[in-house]
Formats: C-alpha cells, sequence, structure tokens
C-alpha cells in the first residue's frame, strides 16, 4: 500500500484517539454492571436484589449507576459503530478502555457499594475477605492493564506525530 | 381475613361488577375507536399522500392493546387485589404502550389527515409556551418517575383502591405522564421544541435511576396496605420490567443521535 493512504488511516485514527477510549470505558463499564448481573445476581445468586443493611445513599448510587450502566452499553457499542464508519477504529486504544472502564466499574463496585454504602456481599459466606480481596486485586490488575495500554498509544501517538 | 384483603376485594368490585356492563363497554368501544380512526386516517393519508407505513399501524394497534388489558378483563379485574398484577398493568398503561403509540407517529399522521386550517392551527398549539415546557425532557420526567413516588410512597395508593374517581384520574395521569415520557426523549413525530442529544441522555439516565431506587424501595418498604410478598414481587417487576423497556427507548435514542451525526460531518 502507499505511505499516503496509510497516512490517511492514520489520521483518522488520531483525531479520534479520545473517542475510541471513551468508546471502550463506556462499553467497559456496562459489561461490568452485566457480568454482575447475569452471573453473580441471576445465575449464582451470591449477590441479592436487596440487602436490609443498605444504606439509603447507597440505594440511590446503585440506582444511578445501574441506569447509567445500561446507557454506556448502548452508547459506547453506537460510538463504536460511528468510529468504524469514520474507519477511525483503533482497537488497542479501545481495548485499553475497555479494560479502564471494567477495572473501574468493578473497583467502585468492590469498595464504595459492598464494603461503604453496604448494598449488598459478593456472597454471604463467612470469609467474605477472601471474596473482597480477589474482587478487588482483579480490578486493580484490570485498571494497570488499561492504563499502560492507553500511555502506550498515547506516546506512540506522539511519536509519529513528530515525524 | 386480612383487612388488606378486604379493600382489595372492595375495590375489585368497584368497577368490574356494582357498576355493572356500562363503564366497562364505554371504554372498550373507545379503544376500539381509537384503531378504527387510526386506520381511517392511515387510508386517507395513503390515498392523499405517500403510503403510510404499516408497521406504524401495527405499533399503534399493539399500543391500544396494551392499554386495554391493563384496564379491562382478567388482569385489570386482579390488578385490583393483587399488588403483582397491579404492576404488570402498570407496566402495560405507562411504559410498553406509550412506546408503541409514540412509535406510530399519532401526530404526523393528524396533520396529513387534517385539512390545511386546522393542521396550521395544531402546528401553532404545538408551538405553544405551555406544550414547550410539558415537553422538556425534566418536566416529562418529574410527571413521569415524581407521579409515581406520590403513589407508592404516600397514602394515594390506598386511596386509589377506595376512590372510583381518584382510581380513574390516575390510571389516566400514568398514561398520559408515560407517553410525554417517551416523547420528550426520542423524536418521532415532528418536535418543535427540540433538546440536545446529550441534555435528553443526562435526564434519561437520571429518571431511570429513579424509577430503579422506587422499585428497590417498594420491595424493601411496602406500599401502605400491601402485603409484603406482593410488595417484592412487584418490586421486581418494576425494576427488570423497567430495565427491558427502557433498554428500548435508549437503543431508539442513540439509533437517532447516530444517524442524526452522519451527514453533517461528512458533507463538509
Amino acid at each position: 500500500m502507499s505511505a499516503k493512504s496509510d497516512n490517511c488511516k492514520y489520521q483518522a485514527r488520531f483525531s479520534y484517539t479520545r473517542r475510541n477510549q471513551w468508546s471502550g470505558i463506556l462499553f467497559g463499564i456496562g459489561l461490568a454492571a452485566f457480568f454482575d448481573e447475569t452471573v453473580f445476581h441471576q445465575l449464582l445468586r451470591w449477590h441479592h436484589f436487596y440487602d436490609k443493611s443498605t444504606t439509603d445513599i447507597g440505594l440511590i448510587s446503585d440506582g444511578l449507576l445501574h441506569s447509567f450502566s445500561w446507557f454506556a452499553t448502548v452508547g459506547g457499542l453506537f460510538l463504536f459503530a460511528d468510529l468504524r464508519r469514520r474507519k477511525a477504529l483503533w482497537l488497542t486504544c479501545w481495548w485499553g478502555g475497555v479494560l479502564l472502564g471494567t477495572g473501574g466499574f468493578q473497583l467502585y463496585d468492590g469498595t464504595i457499594l459492598h464494603k461503604l454504602m453496604r448494598i449488598h456481599q459478593i456472597r454471604y459466606v463467612e470469609n467474605v475477605l477472601i471474596y473482597d480481596l480477589l474482587w478487588n486485586i482483579i480490578a486493580v490488575l484490570m485498571i494497570i492493564a488499561g492504563t499502560i495500554l492507553i500511555v502506550r498509544i498515547r506516546s506512540n501517538k506522539q511519536q509519529e506525530e513528530t515525524i | 381475613m386480612n383487612i388488606n384483603d378486604h379493600i382489595h376485594h372492595g375495590a375489585g368490585d368497584l368497577i368490574s361488577h356494582k357498576d355493572g356492563i356500562v363503564p366497562l363497554l364505554i371504554l372498550s368501544l373507545s379503544f376500539l375507536l381509537l384503531v378504527v380512526m387510526y386506520i381511517f386516517a392511515a387510508n386517507l393519508s395513503s390515498r392523499r399522500y405517500k403510503q403510510w407505513p404499516l408497521h406504524r399501524t401495527v405499533l399503534w394497534s399493539l399500543g391500544v392493546m396494551c392499554a386495554a388489558a391493563a384496564l379491562i378483563g382478567p388482569l385489570a379485574n386482579h390488578a385490583q387485589m393483587d399488588f403483582t398484577d397491579h404492576m404488570i398493568s402498570h407496566l402495560l398503561l405507562g411504559m410498553l404502550a406509550p412506546l408503541l403509540m409514540v412509535l406510530a407517529a399519532p401526530m404526523t399522521l393528524t396533520m396529513l389527515t387534517l385539512n390545511v386550517r386546522a393542521a396550521r392551527r395544531l402546528s401553532r398549539l404545538l408551538r405553544s409556551r405551555p406544550v414547550s415546557i410539558l415537553s422538556n425532557p425534566i418536566v416529562a420526567s418529574l410527571l413521569n418517575i415524581g407521579g409515581l413516588w406520590l403513589l407508592y410512597k404516600t397514602d394515594l395508593y390506598m386511596a386509589m383502591q377506595q376512590n372510583i374517581l381518584l382510581h380513574v384520574l390516575v390510571h389516566i395521569h400514568i398514561f398520559l405522564a408515560g407517553y410525554l415520557f417517551t416523547a420528550s426523549l426520542i423524536y418521532v413525530d415532528p418536535t418543535p421544541h427540540q433538546s440536545s442529544f446529550v441534555y435528553r441522555a443526562i435526564v434519561f439516565v437520571i429518571a431511570l435511576a429513579g424509577h430503579g431506587i422506587l422499585s428497590k424501595s417498594i420491595y424493601a418498604y411496602p406500599p401502605v396496605g400491601v402485603p409484603i410478598n406482593q410488595a417484592e414481587a412487584g418490586g421486581m417487576l418494576m425494576y427488570y420490567g423497567g430495565d427491558a423497556i427502557d433498554l428500548v427507548i435508549i437503543f431508539i435514542l442513540c439509533f437517532q443521535w447516530y444517524k442524526f451525526t452522519y451527514p453533517r460531518e461528512f458533507s463538509h
């Protein structure tokens, strides 16, 4: 392929880096919420619909996050479709966003919602600490992986632009 | 026998038996009339202009059927005795029927059917200040979700079961507010006062959250006169049923954004 068309291809991608990232983050948040609902609430039945010790602010925060996650899933995917039709899709960047969104949601869910606001626990067993640790460590790992992907792309982009 | 059961049975008699067949007949006929009028207008418009899409007629008929099922027949009778059935009928009347009917573009069809002078008057009405305030997404959400909070978090639900006039008014409000809410978010009919996509998205997320929080609150603290097991089942139904219907609205809203951003940014 000629260098010119290659250049054009990257131009579109470069001018939409942020949109790639946001599409990934939104979809990641939605994915984490969807996974939480289907696997932990419905299939395993570890999570409860409502827990007597839930605070009011917890109920409000849970409600907002739940409705936002539906919007994020659909909106993120439409942004993905929008990037494709503009030929500006950058999958590495998108996946970085997905990891950030999923990890961020899980960390917020695992610390603020489960522990601080006591919306419900991961599982109603004696040794819930192990579940909490595992839950939050996985979340942090996903955030780190997502950050690495995005930082690498940023420096890549800067290099390309200086050339 | 539980006092709540007694009240609910009393309300069951309120519409279906004591007052006889006349109100039911009037209600059924008006629903039938809504469908017949739409089909008549669709035929008229197809003959005068281009073919009115069949799927809109189907959507309208389904929407009217949903509203009818919530108000007359076995489900409506059960709804006065059982809170879970009440919630099914409210999902039909306040969410599904309005969504289907908004998608049928009744205002566009009315405009095509009316003569020029009447159509102008109608479009002036649609552009008027009161309509612009009512069709603002925030106002529409407050009327819709705020109305539900009043119904389930005050004694209104209990009072509605004992007073026929209140019962009718609450149901009219639930349908109209549901329609207004849907129409303020997705633009199918011509909408003179349009809000930006982001604005509608933010309002919608907050409104849907209000709906979800109310559902969980009903689950945790049952409304006056509702047994706990029915409140739990009804609350969960409201939560997940509301999600399902609102997901369709989210999809249409995002799809409209997707189509809207295409031609403008590609033309230059």
